[in-house]
């Protein structure tokens, strides 16, 4: 394995002040360069807490979050983000929209005046890697919601974040729209080699994309336990009626389930 | 497709074109009933204009005080649309200041509230031993009155970010200043202009309050005037003319809504949704 691209060492999260609630503790993992990592986790155990600790979003109480050598103190412009809503700007077209990264990083919002033609053809590209040739000038409205979630990966794609961050971004969307998008971030990641940190509940999901499954215990969360996943790629829907596929899947469900009620599986 | 399939698709789309040609006329046909109605009802029961004036009365005041009414009607209209540019301006930066900083608006928003429940016509005097008799008190007057909607509007549209969209800007390293130009703005432009036109017709109430308590010019003092010769169909002619400018208003700021923020309204022009996964 590579060096390690996010280290998060034994980090520790409370709102609220010195009595508020404590979300993470003790709460420590390592995603190598170009990993897909997946975490699961009951409801409510400071998944998207850890998201934005590793984004920068929010400082943590305690401990160290290092994304690429650097302690994270501040937001490092190297991730991209998508989230369960597809948060698009109504008023925008598509192509915009994804575009509206170029707009903000301090390294593309210099240079995006002088090489625009270059950026929007490679925000085409990336529509057309996701499946959305041809739509780059409607607006997000005209678009299905599985569409409008390609688009909001393709804006988390289109500064070629070293780092993708994706909370729950298949989970609002319905199980044949969800197994499509599956595919379409498979072959994005195949493609690109971004290191991914994918939150998410479906455990199916976590099994069919990561390369390492992490399940975190609940509130105050931790990681308590770790699986690889061995399955080739591509993987396609096949996989996923393999018996190992099934196997891993539920012991996932058990690591879950022991979680919910407080027990150690580790 | 069957001829019967076909015949319905016809007749639905003739009803269709029906209830469209209705919708565009029925403004008309209930203003001119509404007149004709009144017309009746005055000439039925005998009332005097001194009561109750007729159209046809109110109409020939109007015919023969036109030019009075022309010049008085656009003074009005002067100060009200100069009151109301600057409560614009007003509104939209202190807007942008309280829906983006949490200080700002615990702090500025309890006075802001406090002045607005100030009945206007009572601070018009203050504002004649400040200004004067003259347009000043009828400007700042609808200055006032027009103010507080569009800051409320401004100031909702931009504090109404969705949290996410926030988090994604942020992690790119956006400034706060990215954030309210690249996303708080545009997103408070349909509430800004949803505001717009309670403002403008506020704007004219404003000004010809001021217009009737200092009577200096414009439609207030016309009606002022007019009433304390008891001649009714002029106050009337007064009150009409108004209307008509702030329905014209009205359109103005509602054609200029649909021309920038189109995409706040597409329900009505729907239908061309794709689907797809």
């Amino acid at each position: 394995m590579s060096r390690a691209f996010v280290e998060i060492d034994n980090v520790a999260m409370r709102y609220g002040g010195v009595e508020g609630t404590l979300a993470l503790e003790g709460c420590s993992m390592n995603v190598a360069e170009g990993e897909f990592v997946a975490v699961v986790g009951p409801s409510g155990c400071g998944k998207s807490t850890l998201m934005r600790l590793v984004s920068g979003l929010w400082p943590a109480t305690d401990g160290n979050v290092v994304v690429a050598g650097r302690e994270v103190d501040e937001p490092l412009s190297l991730v991209g983000m998508a989230f369960q809503n597809p948060t698009l700007l109504p008023w925008r077209r598509i192509l915009d929209n994804v575009m509206l990264p170029l707009e903000v990083v301090p390294a593309h919002r210099a240079r995006l005046r002088r090489e625009r033609p270059a950026y929007e053809q490679k925000a085409l590209d990336l529509l057309k890697l996701v499946g959305l040739e041809g739509f780059g000038a409607k607006y997000p409205y005209q678009l299905s919601g599985g569409m409008q979630q390609r688009t909001s990966l393709c804006r988390a794609l289109i500064h070629e974040p070293p780092l993708l961050m994706l909370d729950e971004p298949f989970s609002a969307l319905d199980v044949f729209t969800r197994e499509d998008l599956w595919d379409v971030l498979q072959q994005v990641w195949m493609a690109r080699k971004p290191t991914v940190i994918l939150v998410t509940h479906d455990l199916r999901e976590a099994a069919y994309l990561a390369d390492r499954v992490l399940v975190m215990s609940s509130r105050p969360g931790r990681i308590i336990a770790e699986r690889k996943v061995p399955f080739p790629r591509p993987r396609t829907m096949e996989t996923t009626f393999l018996p190992e596929f099934t196997a891993l899947v539920a012991d996932l469900r058990a690591y879950i389930a022991a979680a919910r009620r407080g027990e150690e599986v580790v | 497709m069957s001829a019967k399939a076909n015949a319905r698709l016809i007749a639905m789309a003739a009803a269709a074109r029906r209830h469209r040609r209705l919708q565009a006329w029925l403004p008309w046909i209930v203003i001119f009933g509404t007149f004709g109605l009144w017309e009746l009802v005055v000439r039925a029961f005998g009332i005097v204009p001194f009561i109750l004036p007729a159209p046809s009365d109110i109409f020939e005041a109007a015919v023969k005080w036109w030019k009075p009414l022309l010049d008085d009607s656009l003074q009005t209209l002067f100060t009200t649309l100069v009151g109301f540019g600057l409560a614009v301006v007003a509104g939209l930066l202190l807007g942008v200041a309280i829906g983006s900083s949490t200080l700002v608006y615990k702090g500025l928003y309890p006075l802001l509230i406090a002045f607005n429940s100030i009945p206007k016509v009572a601070v018009v005097p203050v504002l004649i031993v400040w200004f004067g008799i003259g347009v000043w008190p009828a400007i700042i007057t609808a200055f006032l009155i027009s103010f507080f909607p569009i800051l409320v509007n401004v100031a909702t549209g931009i504090a109404t970010v969705e949290p996410e969209l926030r988090d994604v800007l942020r992690a790119l390293g956006a400034r706060p200043v990215d954030i309210i130009r690249k996303v708080g703005l545009p997103r408070a432009m349909p509430y800004f202009f949803a505001s717009l036109k309670i403002a403008i017709t506020v704007a004219f109430v404003g000004s010809i309050i001021a217009e009737s308590v200092a009577p200096n010019a414009g439609i207030g003092r016309l009606m002022m005037v007019a009433s304390s010769r008891f001649d009714v169909p002029l106050v009337f002619a007064g009150l009409i003319t108004t209307g008509l400018m702030g329905i014209m208003l009205y359109w103005i700021a509602e054609w200029i809504e649909r021309r920038t923020t189109g995409w706040a309204t597409r329900s009505t022009e729907g239908s061309n949704f794709t689907p797809g996964g």
